[in-house]
């Protein structure tokens, strides 16, 4: 087989061991769509100002649980899996077949692409039917579309880089969360920032990818302008996870 | 029961010529180049040296075991051949390939059974070796390999829904898949009950009568006398013996002991009498096992003397190999002949 085959092989297996593990595929489209319900109800009748526009929190919402979502899908999901299957031994087995390690990763990241996508689908429905969201059209779904790729990609990457400070499998959901929990707080994922929010905390929205994703999803689902410079700093992110995953990624479990 | 050690299954096949020492010469038997060679290898880990100039050779065909307590070296050896870890020093041939610079061209020849491993746990058997077997240029058909290991039955079960036992042999199936010259097994029963050491025993031998050449790694004496042609005894990163089964350690021309339990009252022929130890037995060495039994045993007969518990011993394998690794690991001989059970 070609590697490109074994490659889209490799997908359809991970693709049948996801769906076959009831509690791994509830629970990543479940947790969007349940914050999606949560927060509407709790905060949903306020406005949301996004530079010069107002708009209903419900609708700010839809952007905000499908940037979750897909930084869910890939960053979460990813580190954890490799995390676990590092620990157990099935990354040191692969390591000894003649797969390509590039295959057998990259399988995981279309994947991981793939549930970013249907999840953004899910959240987007949902969103029209329930909470006013626009659908993305025309030459603004191409550019909501490549954010989402772009961004999906890179927190892909960010994922695979973070497996190399995870010393455990019992770790890794507690540094996986304590890396990006306060970072979505701090992004104005579940809560909008205000006039209000201090200068510190905006600076670091800046900085970290998550709010420049968020924005980019939000140019779809609500009409702000698409701005090409959160796409490059998602990027740039995802190049630097990128580098850092060849340069730490480890098939060997950490004993000890 | 130390007679068992005497007439246990090992005489599978001729054994290979007797070589002591450090070095053998099975290989120039043919024209063949060995499925292995090591010559003087190193691996340090932290400045201790955990491998300290190791030299094997092993021919095609050949089910070679090493055989040593935990922390020996046995693992940091076997990876090293595998082309998982670097190596500080020595020459290293793997089917002719050098794992340190040729593990990519090395992967597709040999099949790996790591020590703790794991795969995808919601996949079945067959499509966890279907995907297994895509990897490989020449794979073996699936359903030939899911017999071979014994799971025909479990064949469309989930790996999740499998017992350890069954676990193991899916290990070995998936290590056949790429149809193998040469089959790494790292401690392959390590932790199973007797049943199921018995089951991996029995696919292990099935391996071999596929001519496939088996480098095994043990810490079970008693798994090395049933499985290997050959052994290496390793402990602290040496070899300390080497030959086959039956005549490591010079076992085969050690002295024979003769032991009994001597009524009261009676003196045995000369030279084969002795103190009774605690336990009532006498314990004599003879040098020449057959006249001096026939001597005691007609004794006895002329005499009437009853012989209880009547017996003559050689040292076991078991006895060779504490001798050899005594004093180098402390606790870590394991001489449970069962095995720990999982």
């Amino acid at each position: 087989m070609t590697t490109t085959a074994l490659t889209f092989s490799q997908v359809r297996y991970v693709n049948k061991a996801f769906w076959r593990n009831p509690s791994r595929a509830f629970f990543t489209f479940a947790f969007p769509l349940m914050f999606l319900v949560i927060f509407t109800s709790l905060l949903g009748n306020g406005t949301v100002h996004i530079g010069l526009m107002s708009v209903k929190a419900s609708t700010y919402y839809v952007a905000a649980m499908a940037s979750f979502g897909v930084i869910t899908a890939c960053y979460s999901n990813i580190a954890m899996t490799m995390a676990f299957q590092r620990d157990t031994g099935v990354l040191k087995r692969i390591d000894g077949s003649p797969l390509p390690s590039g295959s057998f990763l990259g399988s995981r990241v279309i994947h991981a692409l793939f549930v970013a996508v249907l999840l953004v689908v899910i959240t987007a429905a949902f969103g029209w039917a329930f909470y006013g969201a626009e659908i993305p059209r025309g030459i603004l779904l191409v550019r909501f579309l490549v954010m989402l790729v772009v961004g999906a990609a890179a927190f892909c990457a960010l994922g695979l880089a973070v497996t190399a400070v995870i010393p455990n499998a019992d770790a890794a959901p507690a540094i996986v969360n304590a890396s990006i929990l306060p970072l979505l707080f701090l992004s104005g994922i579940f809560i909008p920032f205000g006039n209000n929010t201090p200068t510190w905390i905006v600076w670091i929205a800046r900085i970290f990818p998550v709010r420049h994703f968020a924005a980019g999803m939000q140019a779809g689902f609500i009409g702000t302008p698409f701005d090409w410079t959160d796409v490059i700093v998602v990027a740039a992110w995802g190049l630097a996870g990128l580098v850092l995953a060849i340069r730490f990624f480890s098939w060997e479990p950490r004993s000890g | 029961m130390r007679l068992r050690h005497q007439l246990g299954p090992h005489e599978r096949k001729p054994p290979t010529e007797l070589a002591h020492g450090r070095r053998t010469a099975t290989s120039t038997e043919s024209d063949q180049p060995p499925a292995v060679k090591v010559r003087g290898l190193e691996k340090s880990y932290a400045g201790f040296p955990a491998v300290a100039g190791i030299d094997l050779t092993i021919s095609h065909g050949e089910i070679f075991a090493l055989l040593g307590p935990n922390g020996a070296g046995k693992t940091t050896t076997v990876e090293i051949l595998e082309g998982y870890r670097a190596r500080d020093g020595g020459e290293l041939t793997v089917l002719g390939y050098d794992p340190g610079h040729e593990r990519t061209e090395l992967k597709g020849h040999i099949g790996i059974v790591l020590q703790s491993t794991a795969v995808e746990q919601y996949l079945t058997v067959a499509e966890t070796l279907t995907m297994y077997a895509q990897m490989y240029p020449h794979p073996r058909p699936v359903d030939e390999v899911i017999g071979l290991v014994g799971l025909a039955d479990k064949r469309d079960a989930r790996v999740i829904q499998l017992s350890g036992g069954m676990q193991r042999r899916l290990d070995m199936a998936i290590a056949l898949t790429g149809d193998p010259q040469l089959l790494f097994l790292d401690e392959p029963t390590t932790g199973f009950d007797p049943s199921a050491r018995h089951e991996a025993w029995d696919v292990i031998r099935d391996l071999a009568a596929l001519g496939k050449t088996v480098f095994l790694t043990t810490h079970y004496m008693d798994e090395a006398q049933y499985l290997a042609d050959r052994v290496a005894v390793i402990a602290e990163g040496r070899i300390v013996a080497e030959g086959p089964p039956s005549t490591l350690g010079h076992r085969d021309r050690s002295t024979a002991r003769v032991r009994y339990r001597q009524p009261a009252g009676t003196t045995p022929p000369l030279g084969l009498g002795a103190p009774p130890g605690p336990d009532g037995f006498v314990e004599v060495a003879v040098d020449d096992a057959v006249t001096d039994v026939h001597r005691l045993l007609h004794w006895a007969v002329e005499e009437g003397v009853e012989l209880e518990g009547f017996e003559v011993k050689r040292p076991s394998l078991e006895d060779v190999y504490l001798s050899l690794t005594d004093h180098r690991s402390g606790e870590q001989h394991d001489s449970d002949a069962t095995g720990r059970s999982s």
